[in-house]
């Protein structure tokens, strides 16, 4: 049995409580005025501002922020407005980005785990606790993402434009949109998704634990049948989950791999934690059995997955980019005007940096190696999560700092701290997994 | 120079990774194994050298990658530009997205044949060669392994016997 160290839950309670000051800053510290708006970035960025303030005067304040804001870029009139719902945006952005991706990566794992069920994989037994471990951050993970969207279906924040019935009333698009893409269905598809998720992942882990006690495999069999069951599932609510909770943010523009993209990023983010999570209880002196041929194997799904991202990535950018239809590159010019360094900085910490790194066989199997190498893939894919949302919630205003690191603290905090208390509850190694002995030999 | 060689056949590949493991305990170099399908693990048991055709195919890439800048650059900036979709070709780097599934594709081409031929002229194979395996059945379901006989005949077939071989013979070879 694992008992989780109190180094590491201080450490944990110290990320969340900071984090969690630096939320609350970014909160407080969210203009709520169109005047203090001027006022922030008048000193933010001097010479650029001062053309803002004047553009703002002349413009007047007639028109409501929301139709401003449904039309994004390409109108200036009533530009303090949309500069204020962005930076008011900004804190619940952050909060968003990183609610969402530790979210992420517990879903992740959860359909790499189901993926090992349904094929029987016999290398993979070891690492099932440790994978239900990070999938137990499934249950306070998705609540707070389900909380996060409710605030925004009440009002509380600008992130979902189509959710004011303001800018829907102004935008024809959106109208015939309005079947789908209303808050009383996103609501109730969001309630679908989370509850099948987290429905698998409590029956799966209770069938794990019964097959420990049992004398035959019925609980085993059962476990494969409701993976086999739950991929179809997943892979049709995850593809719709990213529609509504990334893509609508920007309501007008659509991608038709958008879902897979997003897959890829969860799963490998997934992967990365669960060779982290490994390491480090090997480090621990836990999970004797686990041998450097699992590790190895996880980190050929690290960069095997990294390349799979990027395939994505490149094949939804260069359809894009050809075509060059106005209503699409929009998506793609906020990013390269705005966002460089984000954008191009997550191509090479995604694609560029494992690939170089992960290419040697021998590197696979070094500890350190892979711990240094799942950092920069973690911090590149909060990155891609970050590009999704940002450019369409606060558009040139996105700054890496309070709110945005707070929420990476928080959030990380609360992960480390749930997915090491769940992985306490249960031996590490099954016992009665009829692949177990596979598992154990398991040798490339 | 023909040299004495033994040779000891096995019916499953279990059997010979033991074996194979058994004779290089007893400290006896074993010159080939011959086997119907890639045995796993095989050549760590035999204690070959690791395999340096991984670094042969990164350098393969790089130069598909490279034939393919330079191919592209040629045809499609400096020979005969052209204006596809309001992308007037004048710059490599501005069209760059265009070229980019060539340069992955010729990166694999390259990677995956000069590999594969890199492998057989390092295995010695070439078209019309003269087949080397000394027994027809370790292309059907018979593995067979060869050791040199340096006057210790007898020790080393008891020793084969007792791996699990279900045949022993020892021949001339040609090398």
């Amino acid at each position: 049995m694992y008992t989780f160290s109190n180094k590491l839950r201080l450490g944990s309670f110290i990320a969340m409580g900071l984090g969690f000051i630096f939320l609350v800053i970014g909160f407080m510290s969210a203009p709520s005025t169109v005047e203090e708006a001027k006022a922030m970035v008048a000193v933010h960025d001097d010479g650029h501002g001062g053309g803002h303030a004047e553009a703002a005067e002349s413009h007047g304040e007639e028109q409501g922020h929301g139709a401003e804001a449904a039309h994004g870029e390409e109108h200036d009139t009533s530009h303090d407005e949309h500069l204020l719902s962005q930076l008011q945006n900004r804190p619940w952005s952050a909060l968003y980005v990183a609610a969402f991706f530790f979210f992420m990566i517990a879903l992740g794992v959860l359909a790499f785990y189901a993926i090992q069920r349904a094929a029987q994989a016999g290398w993979s037994p070891l690492l099932f606790r440790v994978m239900e471990g990070i999938t137990a951050y499934l249950v306070p993970g998705g609540i707070i993402v389900f909380v996060i969207l409710l605030l925004s279906v009440l009002h509380m924040n600008h992130m979902f434009v189509w959710m004011d019935p303001e800018v829907v009333a102004h935008d024809e698009l959106l109208q015939g949109k309005a079947g789908y893409l209303n808050p009383t269905f996103f609501l109730i598809r969001a309630a679908i998704f989370l509850g099948g998720w987290i429905f698998y992942r409590q029956y799966s882990r209770k069938l794990s634990l019964a097959q420990d006690e049992s004398d035959d495999d019925s609980n085993f069999i059962k476990n494969f049948r409701w993976s086999a069951g739950f991929l179809v599932f997943y892979l049709v609510t995850e593809s719709m989950m990213s529609w509504d909770w990334i893509m609508s943010v920007d309501p007008h523009w659509f991608s038709t791999l958008f879902g897979w993209y997003v897959f890829a990023s969860m799963f490998v983010s997934g992967i990365t934690v669960i060779a982290m999570v490994t390491v480090y209880l090997k480090s621990k002196g836990y999970l004797e059995q686990v041998n450097n041929s699992h590790i190895h194997d996880l980190a050929k799904f690290m960069f095997g997955i990294s390349i799979f991202w990027t395939y994505l990535w490149f094949a939804q950018f260069m359809l894009i980019w050809y075509a060059d239809i106005p209503e699409e590159v929009t998506y793609y010019v906020a990013r390269f005007q705005d966002y460089k360094l984000p954008f191009f900085g997550m191509l090479v910490m995604n694609f560029v940096f494992p690939l170089l790194v992960l290419m040697n066989s021998d590197y696979k199997r070094i500890n350190w190696f892979v711990i240094m190498t799942g950092i920069v893939v973690l911090f590149g894919h909060y990155l891609d999560i970050f590009n999704m949302i940002m450019p369409a919630t606060v558009g040139d205003q996105w700054f890496i700092g309070l709110p945005e690191i707070g929420g990476i603290l928080f959030f990380g905090g609360l992960f480390v701290f749930w997915v090491f208390t769940a992985l306490t509850k249960a031996p590490l190694q099954p016992k009665r997994n009829p692949f177990i002995e596979e598992s154990r030999h398991f040798h490339y | 120079m023909a040299s004495k060689v033994i040779q000891a056949l096995y019916n499953d590949d279990d059997v010979l990774m033991h074996a194979v493991k058994k004779v290089r305990a007893e400290h006896h170099h074993i010159e080939e194994v011959y086997t119907p399908f890639p045995v796993h693990g095989l050549d760590k048991a035999m204690g070959l050298a690791d395999t340096r055709i991984a670094i042969t195919s990164f350098l393969y890439g790089c130069l598909g990658l490279t034939v393919a800048v330079v191919m592209m650059n040629f045809i499609m900036i400096e020979d005969w530009p052209q204006d596809i979709g309001g992308k007037p070709s004048f710059s490599y780097l501005e069209n760059m997205p265009a070229f980019v599934p060539i340069m992955f594709e010729l990166t694999v081409f390259f990677a995956a044949h000069l590999m594969v031929i890199t492998f057989y002229l390092r295995s010695r194979m070439w078209p019309f060669k003269k087949a080397e395996n000394p027994d027809k059945r370790t292309t059907d379901d018979h593995f067979l392994m060869e050791l040199g006989v340096h006057d210790n005949e007898n020790e080393l077939a008891d020793l084969l016997w007792e791996t699990g071989a279900v045949e022993v013979k020892v021949t001339e070879k040609e090398s």
